[in-house]
């Protein structure tokens, strides 16, 4: 590279050993640390929260270091909240909804992306239109229907209506369309059925999309609060999310109790973002851009 | 069957359970409330026919109002700010600088978590007794009052956690549209003798129009869905100070359970999302710069 390009080269090497440009750097790299710290503060404080009894939050409320160290919090959240339960309802409700979105909308999407039909351009636009309409529109009829189909309480109810959604049928469709037309063709000639030709090439192909739409459910998903508060009204069938909220509104003075459960009830995303977080950004950065 | 019936089939078969699930849960209840909001529905018994009786009844709603003024104030406040934050964020991060993608991860990480439950905390944290921030704000001379429970400041708080909340989701839309810009535009830039500043203004902001374009859009829908932090933190209150359209929607339909008033607040929701998306682009399509 350096041989190639010495003129560039040469120029880089001068301007980062300007000094006007070093302190400008270590300028910014000091004012994104100290924005670091206030975008982690309340991780932090729930950290250190979980930790400390509620009489030595009460006395030092101003720092994050724990004088009273204890693992109480930790121990007796699961007797006071249906922890597990409610850990293991996240995870079916959660969990569904990821893997049968990624499935219904990877098939809306290639059939939008691969298929010449009649109706195809309104159809598209009809599902793009419901992005635009927000979720309260349409909460209160969701909940009368699921009312009527004696679905309240029940994983179908909370799983089934959230598992298409406009935003991933766009994003399979850009996708499908972007891989080249004679992918299927040699299959098709090979005589192989259009939905073999799907399972067996298209979908794998479409990995990347699968991450991150898939990536993009789990976290809606385990995250959410509404959806969950309106389709679960007893406490052994809440998510997380709705399970500790609610805990909150009735006992809103056990602090390190809460925090604890919160810390246990975030940290599954945090690892699963860990691990796909290059893949992840990358894939939801290529949505703005179209 | 016919071959080329199958080939006809295909797609619809291929689309059909999303068609369902769509037509089922987003299409039919958009129909249904706009039925129900001439209603005067209940969670019980037979809703009557009342014509237009709710959305009149809106205008003389001070809780209405008072939620619509609420609504604005939030978007007004957390959509600029937050998408100012994430450009800025986003050239600061596009820069080759020492612990580059540590920022990128830790900004972005608000955005992982569920706001529900981290707004727990947030609440804890400008709680009057436990806070660590009412404690440091007050240590620094800021009049905080009742913490979150204060009626001047519960709006303010919720929100900063608005705004804490998306800026790392908004700054990886901009990020992805400051690396299409092509580099030799800045050098050719530099060559003529333009600042950095100048440079930003000139070739990054226009460069930068479709992206700003979805980013506000999305920002501002954001803003008129937001719930989460306001249900945990303050539940609406102190005195409504927080009740957003949505807080009052849900109040509405799911305490009081008037099904037929929540839906006619819904709908007037939905016209201003919509308009305001139109206008939006509209603006945007006449600055629209590509290269």
């Amino acid at each position: 590279m350096s041989s190639a390009f010495p003129v560039r080269t040469a120029r880089r090497r001068r301007r980062r050993q300007d000094p006007a440009s070093i302190l400008g750097t270590v300028l910014i790299v000091l004012a994104l640390a100290a924005v670091s710290f206030f975008v982690l503060l309340p991780v932090l404080w729930m950290i250190s929260a979980s930790f400390r009894t509620n009489g030595d939050l009460a006395s030092h409320p101003g720092t994050l270091w724990s004088t009273s160290f204890t693992l109480d919090n930790y121990l007796n959240v699961w007797s006071r909240i249906p922890l597990a339960k409610q850990f293991l309802n996240t995870i079916v409700f959660a969990g569904s909804v990821t893997v049968l979105s990624v499935l219904i909308d990877g098939m809306a999407g290639y059939a939008l992306a691969r298929f010449r039909f009649r109706g195809q351009t309104v159809l598209f636009v009809a599902i793009i239109a419901t992005l635009i309409i927000p979720i309260q529109a349409t909460f209160i009829p969701v909940y009368n229907l699921l009312v009527d189909l004696h679905w309240l309480n029940t994983f179908h109810g909370l799983v089934l209506p959230r598992i298409a959604d406009a935003f991933g049928i766009f994003f399979f469709r850009q996708f499908f369309l972007a891989l080249p037309k004679d992918l299927e063709d040699a299959a098709r000639i090979d005589g192989a059925s259009e939905f073999r030709i799907f399972a067996r090439i298209m979908f794998p192909l479409a990995s990347p999309a699968v991450l991150t739409i898939g990536m993009f459910n789990l976290l809606a998903n385990w995250n959410d609060l509404l959806w969950p508060l309106l389709v679960t009204t007893n406490d052994d069938m809440r998510t997380l999310p709705a399970g500790l909220a609610l805990f909150k509104g009735q006992h809103s003075t056990d602090y390190g109790m809460l925090m604890a459960g919160g810390i246990l009830a975030l940290l599954p995303m945090v690892i699963a973002f860990v691990i796909v977080q290059r893949r992840f950004i990358a894939g939801i950065a290529t949505t703005g851009m179209k | 069957m016919s071959t080329t019936l199958s080939r006809k089939a295909t797609p619809w078969l291929f689309l059909a359970p999303a068609l369902i699930v769509l037509g089922v849960f987003v299409g039919w209840p958009m129909v249904s409330s706009a039925i129900t909001s001439l209603t005067d529905a209940r969670i019980a018994g037979t809703p009557k026919f009342i014509g237009l009786d709710n959305y009149v009844a809106l205008f003389s709603d001070p809780r209405f109002t008072g939620a619509l003024g609420n609504t604005a104030l939030y978007a007004l406040g957390t959509a600029p700010i937050s998408v100012v934050l994430a450009l800025l964020f986003a050239v600061l991060l596009n820069r080759r600088i020492p612990g580059r993608d540590f920022f990128r991860a830790v900004l972005f990480f608000p955005f992982i978590v569920s706001l529900g439950i981290i707004s727990i905390a947030w609440g804890f944290m400008l709680d009057p007794q436990v806070g660590v921030l009412t404690a440091w704000l007050s240590e620094l001379g800021v009049p905080i009052g009742n913490g979150i429970r204060d009626p001047a400041w519960a709006l303010p708080f919720v929100m900063v956690v608005g705004i804490w909340r998306n800026v790392g989701f908004f700054m990886v839309m901009y990020l992805a549209g400051l690396q299409s810009i092509p580099g030799e535009l800045y050098e050719a830039a530099q060559i003529d003798g333009a600042g950095p500043w100048q440079r930003f203004r000139s070739i990054t902001l226009p460069l930068l129009s479709n992206t700003s374009m979805f980013v506000v859009m999305v920002a501002a829908i954001f803003a008129f869905q937001a719930f989460d932090q306001i249900y945990v933190m303050t539940a609406g209150g102190p005195f409504f100070r927080t009740e957003t359209m949505v807080m009052y929607i849900y109040s509405t339909a799911f305490q009081d359970f008037k099904m037929g008033y929540a839906t006619a607040i819904s709908w007037v929701l939905v016209l201003i999302v919509l308009a305001l998306s139109l206008v939006q682009l509209r603006f945007f399509n006449r600055r629209t710069v590509s290269y």
